[in-house]
């Protein structure tokens, strides 16, 4: 017996075949691809914001400056000088007297379009200005230094003197609302789950209802947290504690999953050895599986709380994007956490405020890939194969 | 004033514990004459006497909270603080009294510890109830302004001028038909990308790709699935959007600066790591002897996938689909970043339009009360994304959980 081969049909296959083959392979080279333009766009755009312009000024301490703040310049350097330098000094007068009359030499902040100016990016300088710009950098009186501010001031007006500090304090404390809502909660709520719930029709429900839960787009657990926790709670508004609660919600079925999956992977030898010694079962979920489970908890929980530090959209619902210069000093004060400030950088139609946008970005990423790492880690290392 | 009384009476309870613990222990240890073997487990009994005290606590604050909630009565919080300590000191002294000789502490305990437990898995039902009561008790507020026909079928979204001088709302400025056509377009075109190249690169890494590959392509796809969506929506404004317009002007086509086509780009590229873990599970899972089978008869790797394989997993894929069309629906940043504000009725990709999810978003980074008609509005919106996401979830999750038992 022989086999019908049609060499033409066969070589329409095997074409067929390497197409089909390639294009499997195009479609993850594609999410490679884009992967690898994205950071180099974000970074692009961000790393120039780690530089800041600078300008050496002389600084007449009179007695004018205390109603004109800006007399203290030679009146050339004034519209160079960030603004919110320039009014500082006032102040410094009044805290050392002795500096009346003298004439310091310090470099100062200039403004963002002094700064964009020098990173050649469009600016709004005027020519004469301009003009004076390149003189002051021709004299050395001109340079781009480390931009320390950006790590250490809140948000600002001005985008030479706006920083991410305020915000990430803001993240820290809506993380930790967050860790203490949902680890507890979905821990138990999972060893209850996996360890003492009866087969019945509500733990069916419930079952069904965590998995829905986790794909629930997260822009109604904001309108959840703003009709619940602030209409019906009375907790303030802005406030890392609501932030942080309604994040809390949304990371729930993410640990709640995750621990279970922990939970089911330990071999049900450890349960039965512990009960043929005598254990109850709490002693054996306290004593054995907890323990054994952690590692997996741990990093389900990381990736929860990753998730729910670069999330936005609720928090804006919550009203977490009002402008906060100060880092909050309680649960209860409004704040402004990490993605909201970028969200509202981006809205800004200045355009230095581009730059710290991506720079922001850069920080939100650092810390989110950090986490992950963080995750990972745990898991290659503390995770045991049956 | 009162704020260090209350606080001095709640950090009380924590040295009235400590107190129950041993006193409880101490009972235990004196009720067992001989030095037992099994004197280690009195401290079950500080245990349960801690316990004891701290039921009746909580039940005090919780009703306290309760009235307050409820508007009936405002109880002044160190009036709490003491009425919570005497509860405590009550519940302490009764649990006291319960340790007898052949009293079992530990079962009293784990009962209770066990509805505890029972008490946090409810939490998630009652984040489901939450979100759903929520989003229907202010819609109904909202749809007793604008009734629900003129909502769903008006083509007019202009909340800003429906407030008529006489204090009336102008209902058929709530036409939410662009939103929705804006939010539908915004998903095709987010899947136009996302299923190919999802399901592309989940036919690769489980047919077709060296562990190697597989090794290094699925943390790749993870990280796109780590980054924030308000990255992707500051990366659809200030990078893709510009790309759209100078390609669209070389091709002779006039793009708006925020048009529908950029969100949805970047929208689909969010996606493909969803589509791909998903289907890759479902291919995963299909029986190798179905491939052996084919194989054996001749065919081609591809021509395996495409007759046997896929139709095999036909159900878990698509579920995958309907769970990524469900985030397409609900994902926020990325449109209000990068797809404008403008209730546009239109169908070409390059214009500015406006979705659900942006229009929530609009009403509530303004200075609107929260009555006034905009902001019901948006429950509205809400109650229309609850409905739809809903409503895929629950298909796509029953569908998957068949199709799982089908090959197990």
């Amino acid at each position: 017996m022989t086999l019908p081969t049609d060499p033409a049909l066969h070589a329409r296959r095997k074409a067929k075949e390497r197409r089909f083959k390639t294009m499997s392979y195009a479609a993850i080279l594609v999410a490679g691809v884009f992967l690898v333009f994205f950071f180099a766009d974000i970074l692009r755009q961000g790393l120039p914001a780690l530089k800041q312009a600078e300008i050496l000024v002389p600084i007449h301490f009179t007695q004018d400056i205390l109603e004109y703040p800006e007399s203290s310049l030679p009146p050339e350097y004034v519209p160079l000088v960030s603004r919110g330098v320039v009014r500082l000094f006032p102040n410094e007068l009044h805290a050392t007297p002795k500096l009346l009359g003298s004439t310091q030499e310090r470099w100062v902040l200039a403004t963002a379009d002094v700064d964009q100016f020098l990173k050649g990016k469009p600016n709004r300088l005027k020519a004469k200005e301009r003009r004076t710009a390149e003189r002051l950098q021709s004299e050395g009186r001109l340079r781009l230094a480390w931009n320390i501010g950006f790590f250490t001031n809140g948000d600002s007006k001005l985008p030479e003197m706006a920083g991410v500090f305020a915000a990430a304090v803001g993240s820290v404390y809506v993380l930790l609302v967050t860790l203490a809502f949902s680890f507890p909660i979905g821990v138990m709520a999972a060893v209850y789950l996996e360890e003492f719930a009866p087969d019945n029709r509500l733990m069916q429900i419930i079952e069904v209802n965590i998995n829905n839960l986790a794909a629930i787009p997260s822009i109604l657990f904001g309108l959840l947290g703003l009709a619940i926790f602030i209409q019906f709670f009375g907790i303030p508004r802005s406030s890392s504690m609501v932030g942080g609660l309604t994040l809390g919600l949304m990371t729930l079925p993410v640990i709640i999953i995750a621990t279970r999956a922990a939970i089911r992977a330990i071999p049900s030898a450890i349960r039965e050895g512990a009960m043929a010694l005598g254990a109850t079962r709490w002693q054996v979920v306290w004593d054995h599986i907890l323990p054994l489970a952690l590692p997996g908890i741990l990093t389900g929980t990381i990736i929860g709380l990753a998730r729910a530090i670069g999330e936005t959209a609720p928090l804006i619902l919550v009203g977490m994007v009002a402008f906060i210069p100060q880092p909050a000093a309680s649960f209860l004060e409004a704040t402004s956490v990490l993605p909201a400030q970028i969200y509202t950088w981006a809205s800004d139609s200045q355009r230095a405020f581009v730059e710290r946008t991506a720079a922001g970005i850069v920080v939100l990423l650092v810390i989110l890939l950090s986490m992950n790492a963080l995750a990972i880690f745990l898991r290659t290392k503390y995770e045991r194969k049956w | 004033m009162t704020q260090p009384l209350t606080i001095v009476l709640f950090l009380g309870l924590i040295p009235l514990a400590a107190f129950g613990y041993r006193l409880g222990r101490g009972k235990r240890l004196a009720q067992s004459a001989t030095p037992s073997p099994f004197a280690g487990s009195a401290g079950i009994f500080g245990w349960y006497a801690v316990l004891g005290a701290a039921k009746p606590a909580l039940a005090i604050n919780l009703a306290a909270l309760g009235l307050y909630l409820a508007g009936i009565l405002s109880i002044p919080m160190p009036v709490v603080a003491a009425s919570t300590v005497v509860a405590a000191m009550v519940g302490l002294f009764l649990a006291l009294r319960a340790i007898q000789p052949h009293f079992r502490a530990r079962e009293a305990i784990e009962k209770t510890i066990q509805r505890m437990l029972f008490v946090a898995s409810l939490i998630s039902i009652l984040t489901t109830i939450g979100i759903v009561a929520s989003v229907i008790f202010e819609a109904i507020h909202f749809f007793r302004l604008v009734s629900l026909w003129e909502f769903i079928t008006g083509t007019q979204w202009n909340p800003d001028d429906a407030l008529r001088p006489d204090g009336t709302v102008d209902s058929s400025l709530f036409g939410a038909v662009p939103l929705f056509a804006g939010t539908l377009l915004i998903t095709c075109i987010a899947m136009s990308v996302a299923i190919p190249v999802g399901l592309f690169s989940a036919i690769c890494m489980s047919e077709y790709a060296s562990p190697l590959i597989r090794r290094i392509a699925k943390p790749t796809l993870e990280i796109l699935a780590g980054i924030p969506t308000v990255v992707y929506g500051f990366f659809a404004a200030i990078t893709v959007s510009p790309l759209v317009v100078e390609t669209a002007g070389r091709l002779g086509l006039q793009a708006d600066s925020t048009n529908a086509l950029s969100p949805g780009l970047v929208m689909g590229i969010m996606i493909i790591p969803l589509v791909s873990s998903l289907a890759d599970d479902v291919i995963s899972a299909v029986p190798q002897n179905l491939r052996e089978g084919s194989l054996a008869l001749g065919a081609f790797p591809s021509e395996t996938i495409k007759r046997v394989v896929l139709p095999a997993a036909l159900p878990g894929i698509v579920s995958a689909c309907l769970l990524a069309v469900s985030r397409a629906v609900g994902e926020t940043m990325i449109v209000v970043m990068a797809a404008g504000l403008q209730p546009v009725l239109s169908a070409n990709p390059l214009r500015g339009m406006t979705t659900v999810n942006v229009r929530i978003v609009d009403a509530f980074t303004g200075d609107q009360a929260f009555d006034s008609p905009e902001t019901l509005s948006t429950f509205g919106l809400g109650l229309a994304l609850l409905v739809i996401t809903l409503g895929l979830n629950i298909i796509s999750l029953t569908v998957i959980r068949k199709f799982r038992q089908r090959y197990e």
